[in-house]
């Protein structure tokens, strides 16, 4: 009895770190709804794109590639699951990082420029045509 | 003349550590880190997984009554994962009218025990280290840590080797483009069965801009940071306080050389009458991306 009793919790404590990690698929089951919602302040900024590429360029590059299409097991962050999310969302992904499947916490970049990376990750998204006519708007 | 052929040695060997560096950096796609300027202290940030980051840093001071010493320490960082960094140091010295040695090595590895980020994060570290009573490294004061021990001929002091495990918490934090950061460090020596040794890290930076400029600029203000750091010795198990170690304190500051490695320059001041009086540090890092992604490109 004893011994049945140690095996089902091995056994337990085995399957305890699958499952969490089964369940721990996406980063965005993890952000709250405080952060879901804040808002970007560098939106509609002039500059923001042309200033997150550069830091793009500097830090994310090496892992999401240049054209931010991804590179071996790095994602692409042209993809709807990217794309489609919110500003907020993006900002905490930064802050927090995902270390288990290898995306590092940029918590120590300040929060202008991860708001202006984040900028720069979603004007990916758009056509080069949608992009001329954001900016042209934003002149306005 | 042996002191004036040491120094030659030295000069020769730091000339072509510099040149395989500048070799490895042409060869590789290089990037920026995300470290604060600090010397002796640990933030939380590790380094990115894939990613190697080679550094040449040195501290020159002169103990007093001693001859001036100059280390160089070669370190290769490397991010294993998101949540574990591995390092390896190597050290030698030379100190003027002595001669010029290789001191020993140390291995460290680093721990995120948290998945997220939170107002202080904690990290977990542990290092072997195999060095003789030569070494002048300087990357941590722990225990009664005294300049005399620096005023040691190299013949002499190379003689004895040891051979310990350092563990450090690390407790960091970053908020509003600030960050702080507290080491608690814990050494032993495994050859004796001596006392625990104990030391303390702070450290508090910040870059100069928050946010990035949209323009290419080799001297914009996002790509200097400023900061301070206090360390020094905590005494041993057997007397624990701040009586008879040595304590430091001074500024820092680094700058991203645009398109190439960062460098980090900063001055401590001995606060104590066991400290140096003034340790000059200089630290030339350079981070390549995907290190054996690279390589596998290359075969």
């Amino acid at each position: 009895m004893r011994s049945q009793l140690r095996r089902y919790c091995a056994l337990l404590l085995l399957a305890t770190p699958v499952v969490l990690w089964a369940t721990d698929q996406s980063w965005k089951n993890h952000v709250s709804e405080s952060d879901r919602s804040r808002t970007n302040p560098y939106t509609s900024h002039p500059d923001a794109v042309a200033a997150g590429a550069r830091v793009f360029a500097d830090h994310c590059a090496k892992c999401h590639g240049v054209d931010a299409l991804g590179n071996g097991k790095r994602p692409s962050l042209r993809t709807p699951e990217v794309q489609e999310a919110k500003d907020g969302e993006l900002f905490w992904l930064l802050k927090n990082g995902f270390l288990r499947r290898g995306m590092p916490s940029w918590s120590s970049l300040p929060e202008p420029t991860r708001w202006q990376v984040v900028t720069y990750v979603k004007s990916l998204g758009l056509s080069s045509e949608d992009h001329s006519s954001e900016r042209k708007d934003n002149r306005k | 003349m042996r002191s004036l052929l040491g120094y030659a040695q030295a000069t020769v060997n730091i000339r072509h550590g510099l040149c395989c560096l500048v070799l490895i950096f042409l060869l590789q796609g290089v990037c920026f880190s995300q470290e604060p300027p600090y010397f002796v202290t640990y933030s939380q940030v590790l380094e990115e997984p894939g990613n190697l980051e080679l550094a040449l840093r040195s501290a020159v001071g002169t103990p007093q009554y001693g001859n001036q010493f100059r280390s160089a320490t070669l370190e290769l960082e490397y991010g294993a994962t998101g949540w574990w960094t591995t390092e390896v140091y190597l050290s030698g010295q030379n100190t003027a009218n002595d001669s010029t040695i290789f001191t020993g090595y140390r291995w460290e590895n680093r721990f995120r025990p948290l998945p997220r980020e939170h107002f202080i994060n904690p990290v977990l570290y542990v290092e072997y280290e195999n060095l003789n009573e030569a070494d002048r490294s300087l990357l941590e004061v722990v225990g009664n840590d005294n300049q005399a021990d620096l005023r040691v001929p190299n013949s002499e002091a190379r003689q004895e080797t040891e051979r310990s495990l350092e563990t450090k918490l690390i407790l960091s934090s970053n908020f509003r483009g600030w960050n702080v950061s507290e080491n608690f460090i814990a050494e032993k020596d495994l050859n004796e069965s001596g006392p625990w040794e104990f030391g303390y890290a702070l450290g508090a930076s910040r870059p100069l801009a928050l946010a990035a400029s949209a323009k290419e600029c080799a001297f914009c203000r996002e790509r200097f940071m400023v900061g301070a750091e206090l360390y020094g010795g905590l005494g041993t198990t057997d007397g624990f306080g701040l009586k008879s170690t040595s304590q430091y304190a001074g500024p820092t500051i680094s700058y991203d050389i645009p398109k190439g490695p960062t460098a980090t320059f900063g001055v401590n001041f001995g606060l104590t009458d066991n400290s140096v009086g003034t340790i000059y540090r200089f630290k030339l890092s350079y981070e390549i991306e995907q290190v054996f992604r690279s390589f596998k490109r290359a075969q």
